[in-house]
């Protein structure tokens, strides 16, 4: 007897709708240069590069379990690491992807011990390795300059001049800013897709997996010291690759910026994001990097609200410290998954699917002890 | 030789700061399984607290130590009833971050309200720049009372975790806070202690900080830092390791700091690395540190 069966539903001629919803995106996002002005258009930079970041830290905490605050030493890895590079002649088709690279490399040297550790005992100890990544990048002037920082190198390929110019092709011509968004957009992009397979693959499974119960994947046959190691490593990767940016970006870096309070800001991007998403990483980074620039911005037209201390308001960086220190206190109370978390119960409300909206998000990941 | 004493009393000294500091990560993470790293922040607020009732409104030296001391146990508990609570049995990873969210919001108010000005009466310490000359070595005021007070502080923990009825609860809360729950032990009581002689211990730690010939500005909240390696290397549920860890890290940084002139190739201000460099080599060998146990694991 024939059973009928409905054919599979071909994948080629239907996208499906999150398809179709992310060329949309990248179409949206491609116009924004063309209608920001220079202001908004260095902070969606600055955003962009923090997401790729975020979402190597996201890789490492989120997926893997594996609480981190080390994540500004490897930035600074990268950003040196480019620097050095450019320095030597090499084309920045190679500097940026070689600053992933060293900061992978490092991260896989670092690795072992560190992750011998366990929860809040590796929190710890990686912030040791940041106040030892200062001391070093304080005390090698050859590469890092020393104290007073350096210098960065802009990327310069052919008619594209990053530091100055722009690049001017058919007519239409983009300033520094909308250079930098595009390239930086273009790595994000591929990070999201890169993470997001991973995550679907044996490795990337293996990882969730120790995140949930570290013992019961162990008994599963999953090696947990690689399994860690492998996270660390992308985790480093990508942190080394937005170091790269965000220091050629900056033009000038200096020891004390890969520091602890940076290190938290991306435990504070991920956490405000939504943990363990692709999406979270750079949700979160829209908030917690746009923020201080939004106050700084509007620190005129904001009651109570100096530029510096002492003029009988609050600072602004006094009062953007508060709001970030506000938002992760007030998301961790009130919404652990963060803000994919309300995108989630958004939608579940519009479309009455509550259940599956709630399914599709992982409630707080993380699992200690 | 008369450097090394000198280097040596200092040493003790801050050492004994340290073993405050992290007597209080000890107790909050016997009584909840989290460390407080909002902890350089009470110290922070508890010294700007004593320096605003000492300097600026004039009270006598000890009401405002008892002042201070009250203030930040009653924001220690209230912050562990108000915040805390909420996120109960959620993963320590959620209440570590929330404390780092409180640390911001603490150290980003001290500096809102006080300025970023160093305060140069400090906490307004009857002290001064004296202090006892045994031979060619100088035994400063605020450091002898550091070091009296903090053993006194020490004896009275100890005394109170071996004798008391909280102190009972509080071990057996360490051990197992379920099995604690089903005996009737009041743990959300445990819990708010723990978060109120935290906050009094970083009270006493930010005193004697900033105490003579110190001065008081916003930095002193970073110091807490250097007390995370003095808990790892004792073991986060020992208090005698914490006590141990935070003799040996005061050794190291004042060690370090008198001696690394010596060895250049170190590189500059190495001293205040070097604790974390020995927080990793005692990790290397014992990775629950000194007087710390491995967690029993099950499925």
């Amino acid at each position: 007897m024939a059973v009928s069966t409905s054919p599979q539903p071909s994948r080629i001629s239907r996208p499906s709708p999150g398809t179709v919803a992310i060329v949309l995106l990248l179409l949206a996002a491609c116009t924004l240069p063309f209608v920001l002005d220079a202001f908004w258009l260095s902070t969606a930079d600055f955003i962009l590069i923090a997401a790729i970041g975020a979402l190597g830290l996201n890789v490492l905490t989120g997926y893997t379990g594996q609480v981190s605050l080390g994540h500004a030493f490897f930035l600074g890895i990268g950003a040196y690491t480019a620097a050095f590079l450019a320095d030597h002649g090499v084309n920045a088709a190679l500097w940026i992807p070689g600053a992933g690279v060293a900061a992978g490399l490092v991260g896989l040297l670092v690795g072992p011990t560190a992750l011998r550790l366990r929860g809040l005992y590796l929190a710890i100890v990686t912030i040791g390795l940041v106040f030892l990544g200062t001391h070093l990048f304080v005390n090698i002037p050859a590469i890092t300059g020393g104290p007073a920082g350096r210098a960065t190198p802009q990327p310069m390929w052919g008619p594209a001049d990053f530091g100055g110019n722009g690049l001017t092709i058919a007519g239409v011509s983009f300033d520094r800013n909308g250079c930098y968004y595009f390239l930086a957009l273009t790595l994000l992009a591929l990070s999201m897709w890169f993470v997001h397979n991973l995550m679907r693959t044996r490795s990337g499974r293996a990882m969730q997996a120790v995140r949930d119960r570290e013992i019961a994947a162990a008994l599963m046959g999953v090696n947990l010291a690689r399994t860690k190691l492998a996270a660390f490593v992308v985790s480093s990767f990508l942190a080394g690759l937005c170091g790269a940016l965000y220091g050629a970006f900056l033009f000038h870096v200096d020891p004390s910026q890969w520091g602890l309070l940076l290190s938290i800001q991306f435990v504070a991007i991920i956490i405000v994001g939504g943990i363990g998403t692709v999406w979270g990483a750079l949700l979160g980074s829209v908030f917690i990097t746009g923020l201080p620039t939004l106050l700084i911005h509007y620190s005129d037209s904001v009651p109570f609200l100096q530029h510096s201390a002492g003029q009988g308001g609050i600072a602004v960086s006094d009062a953007t410290n508060l709001l970030y220190g506000l938002l992760i206190v007030v998301f961790l109370v009130v919404e652990p998954r963060g803000l994919i978390g309300l995108v989630a119960r958004a939608a579940g409300s519009i479309t009455h699917r509550r259940r599956t909206a709630a399914v599709a998000v992982h409630p707080s990941p993380l699992v200690e002890e | 030789m008369t450097t090394f004493l000198q280097l040596l009393f200092n040493g003790v000294a801050l050492g004994c700061v340290y073993a405050l500091i992290a007597l209080g990560f000890t107790a909050i993470h016997r009584a909840s399984n989290v460390i407080n790293f909002a902890q350089g922040a009470f110290l922070l607020l508890g010294a700007y607290l004593v320096s605003t009732a000492a300097v600026d409104h004039g009270f006598p030296f000890p009401l405002a130590v008892i002042l201070g001391l009250v203030a930040m146990v009653v924001i220690g508990i209230v912050f562990q009833m108000l915040i805390l609570r909420r996120v109960q049995g959620q993963p320590a990873f959620t209440v570590v971050m929330i404390t780092i969210g409180l640390n911001i919001i603490i150290v980003a108010l001290v500096s809102a309200l006080f300025g970023n000005a160093e305060r140069g009466n400090g906490v307004g310490d009857p002290w001064g720049n004296t202090g006892v000359h045994l031979g060619s070595v100088v035994l400063l005021w605020v450091k002898v009372w550091t070091i009296v007070v903090t053993a006194a502080i020490l004896l009275g923990f100890f005394v109170f975790d071996r004798y008391t009825r909280y102190g009972l609860a509080t071990r057996a809360t360490a051990i197992d806070e379920e099995a604690a729950l089903a005996a009737g032990i009041p743990v959300r009581r445990v819990n708010a202690i723990a978060w109120g002689l935290a906050g009094a211990l970083a009270t006493v730690a930010g005193i004697f900080l900033s105490g003579s010939p110190n001065v008081l500005d916003p930095s002193i909240g970073d110091i807490a830092l250097l007390a995370f390696p003095a808990i790892i290397i004792g073991g986060l549920d020992s208090p005698i390791g914490a006590v141990v860890g935070g003799l040996v890290i005061g050794l190291v940084y004042e060690l370090f700091d008198g001696y690394s002139s010596s060895v250049p190739w170190l590189g500059h201000n190495f001293y205040s690395i070097a604790p974390y460099i020995v927080m990793i080599a005692v990790l290397l060998v014992k990775p629950y540190g000194l007087f710390g146990r491995p967690p029993a694991e099950r499925v």
